[in-house]
């Protein structure tokens, strides 16, 4: 209804014609309203908010091997999954994956993208090159590093490079001990995202007024660490905030990568693949499963709430 | 007397400018830009090796790859292996490539058709309960999709959808985010077009297809070729539901290499070079949306 009033209001159309227009819009806007918004509506309660029903419903349920149990069990399918360590255990791994990945990805992305913006001729060429990495999937990268790259045999190319050092071959990803599984998994990745988020910085880069750089350079700030520590730095910190966000949530849904260079090994399970190899693994646990995605998705809610209040807080800052 | 002075001006005034433009005089420095140009070309040739690496192994043999010396590029460019991994029994790879080709393009078509039918819907058509529909599309945002495949599939395998085309492509159809973006979209989208079109005897469903969409052009190319690369690049839910080899993906596919007892180096990298070519000629040619969609998408996200 308000909304409606609003539109009439500002509509500047002569008196007759406005007049006349909102009973039928009215009556043909709910009609209309339904016609564009119903097929996504239908389709977002079946895949969306059914499945996320079922699931939560599941989780009270003994259900293996079947969707459609009848043995209630409380809440032991969340204390099977809270005691168990592989599942804690997982927290634990995208703890130290986020506690990595997200500030060296935020760096390398801002300093090529400070790299890119002062260039002064071939400039959409190196854009390019570091964004093409984007369009490779997962799957691929994570078979250029496992097969190539970070091959633990002697032909892998970092052993190849080592071995012109005088260095043994390295077992990369076979054996936890020492952990060089995490040089591989954080270099794929930010192999892949670091040209994503750049476009990102560069976008805000560009929107930095240049009268800035002039009064600091009046004031005396030599170019150089100054200028990025006073100016460009504070000027970039919706777009950190955001790129932090979307790095947060993206290593926090990450499984490809894990998945496929590390298989079937028991070391280096972010949840996502705990939760995989719970739920349609040999056991087909699907209470259990469901009580893990019920609690990944408490705690990701968590935390974008919070972040959504941080963000909030943030903007409102900027604003003032 | 008075010409001389006239031309003078300006140009002092002009070198003036200059020398107190902070990045001009900065970047003039011949020095600090060829180490600029250094340490760009440096991060740029790292960011290459693994395109490298494909070509090289793609049309290799594998006594090259696994040779005793490092080899930088094959002897002879094996092209034959290319018939030859499409004649390799054990992955159907040509198949895969077929799937792939179909969710995608049915995916972004399927995905735009829905998400921007709604976007406008929400944006621009008037109705009491609007609001209260636009929470409860934004309350999805807040679960990522990758949480839910669990109950996802069994929702989809309840429906028997498992290794199906449907499968594969209903299910990612409604996604909040996209409709999320559409409505933000459209908010800003003029509104005396509309106005005109309706003056002109057009409804909702009339303005929308004859004026709203040609005139929206480009941000629908931007959302389809973000949309199409994540469809390809798919790899977790494609994995769930493609228990038979018929349903698979080219991800699932590539990831059943690495799994495989007899590993063929050659074949392994040509698939892996088949699966990205499509992906970087979309990127090479529609790069402008593709920037324009990200610094989109990615801002709001």
């Amino acid at each position: 209804m308000s909304t409606t009033t609003t539109r009439d209001a500002t509509r500047p159309a002569p008196a007759k014609v406005s007049k006349a227009r909102p009973r039928r819009g009215l009556r043909g806007s709910t009609f209309n309203f339904w016609l564009f918004t119903g097929p996504f509506l239908l389709g977002l309660v079946i895949f969306v908010y059914i499945p996320i029903g079922w699931s939560a419903w599941l989780s009270f349920f003994e259900a293996r091997y079947t969707v459609t149990p009848d043995k209630f069990v409380g809440f032991d399918n969340y204390k099977l999954m809270l005691t168990n360590g592989d599942f804690t255990g997982s927290l634990v791994t995208f703890t130290v994956f986020a506690a990595i990945i997200v500030p060296v990805t935020w760096a390398l992305s801002l300093g090529l993208a400070l790299m890119v913006h002062r260039l002064r001729f071939m400039k959409a060429f190196f854009r390019s090159v570091f964004f093409l990495p984007t369009a490779c999937s997962f799957v691929a990268a994570s078979l250029i590093w496992k097969m190539s790259i970070f091959s633990g045999v002697r032909f892998g190319m970092m052993n190849t490079v080592l071995s012109w050092f005088g260095v043994e071959n390295i077992a990369w990803l076979a054996n936890p001990n020492p952990p060089w599984y995490w040089l591989v998994i954080v270099t794929v990745r930010l192999w892949l995202q670091a040209g994503f988020y750049m476009i990102l910085f560069l976008a805000a880069l560009q929107n930095i007024p240049p009268e800035l750089y002039e009064a600091a350079a009046i004031d005396g700030a030599k170019p150089g660490w100054q200028t990025f520590r006073y100016i460009t730095l504070p000027q970039l910190r919706a777009t950190s905030t955001a790129v932090i966000l979307l790095l947060l949530v993206a290593a926090y849904q990450a499984f490809d990568e894990f998945f496929n260079l590390l298989a079937k090994s028991t070391w280096g399970r972010p949840p996502l693949v705990e939760l995989y190899y719970t739920a349609l693994g040999d056991d087909q646990d699907y209470g259990a499963g469901s009580a893990g995605a019920v609690i990944l998705t408490l705690l990701i809610c968590t935390v974008t709430l919070l972040q959504g209040r941080f963000m909030g807080f943030g903007r409102g800052e900027e604003t003032k | 007397m008075t010409t001389t002075t006239e031309v003078r001006e300006p140009v002092e005034a002009g070198a003036a400018r200059k020398t107190r433009d902070p990045r001009k005089k900065r970047s003039r420095s011949v020095f600090s830009s060829a180490g600029l140009y250094f340490a760009t070309a440096v991060c740029a040739l790292l960011f290459l090796i693994p395109f490298y690496l494909i070509v090289r192994n793609a049309l290799s043999t594998d006594a090259e790859i696994t040779g005793e010396n490092w080899k930088w590029f094959p002897t002879d460019i094996q092209w034959g292996n290319v018939t030859e991994l499409f004649d390799d029994p054990t992955v159907p790879f040509a198949q895969s490539l077929w799937n792939s080709t179909v969710v995608g393009v049915l995916h972004t078509i399927g995905t735009l058709l829905v998400c921007s039918l709604a976007g406008y819907g929400l944006a621009r058509i008037p109705y009491k309960h609007a609001n209260k529909i636009f929470y409860a599309v934004l309350v999805t945002l807040m679960v990522p999709a990758a949480v839910t495949f669990v109950p996802s599939f069994v929702l989809v395998s309840s429906l028997g959808w498992v290794s199906s085309m449907q499968g594969l492509i209903v299910p990612g159809l409604f996604s909040g985010f996209t409709c999320f973006l559409f409505r933000q979209y459209f908010l800003g989208f003029p509104k005396e077009l509309e106005e005109a079109a309706r003056v002109d005897g057009l409804g909702y469903w009339g303005a929308y297809w004859r004026i709203v969409v040609p005139n929206s052009l480009n941000f629908f190319a931007a959302i389809a070729t973000i949309t199409f690369i994540s469809g390809w690049n798919a790899f977790l839910w494609p994995l769930v539901i493609g228990q038979d080899q018929e349903a698979w993906t080219v991800q699932v596919a590539l990831s059943s290499y690495m799994t495989n007892q007899t590993v063929n180096f050659h074949l392994i990298f040509m698939a892996t070079a088949i699966s990205i070519l499509p992906l970087v000629l979309v990127f090479l040619f529609l790069q402008r949306w593709l920037v324009q969609g990200v610094a989109q998408t990615g801002i709001k996200g």
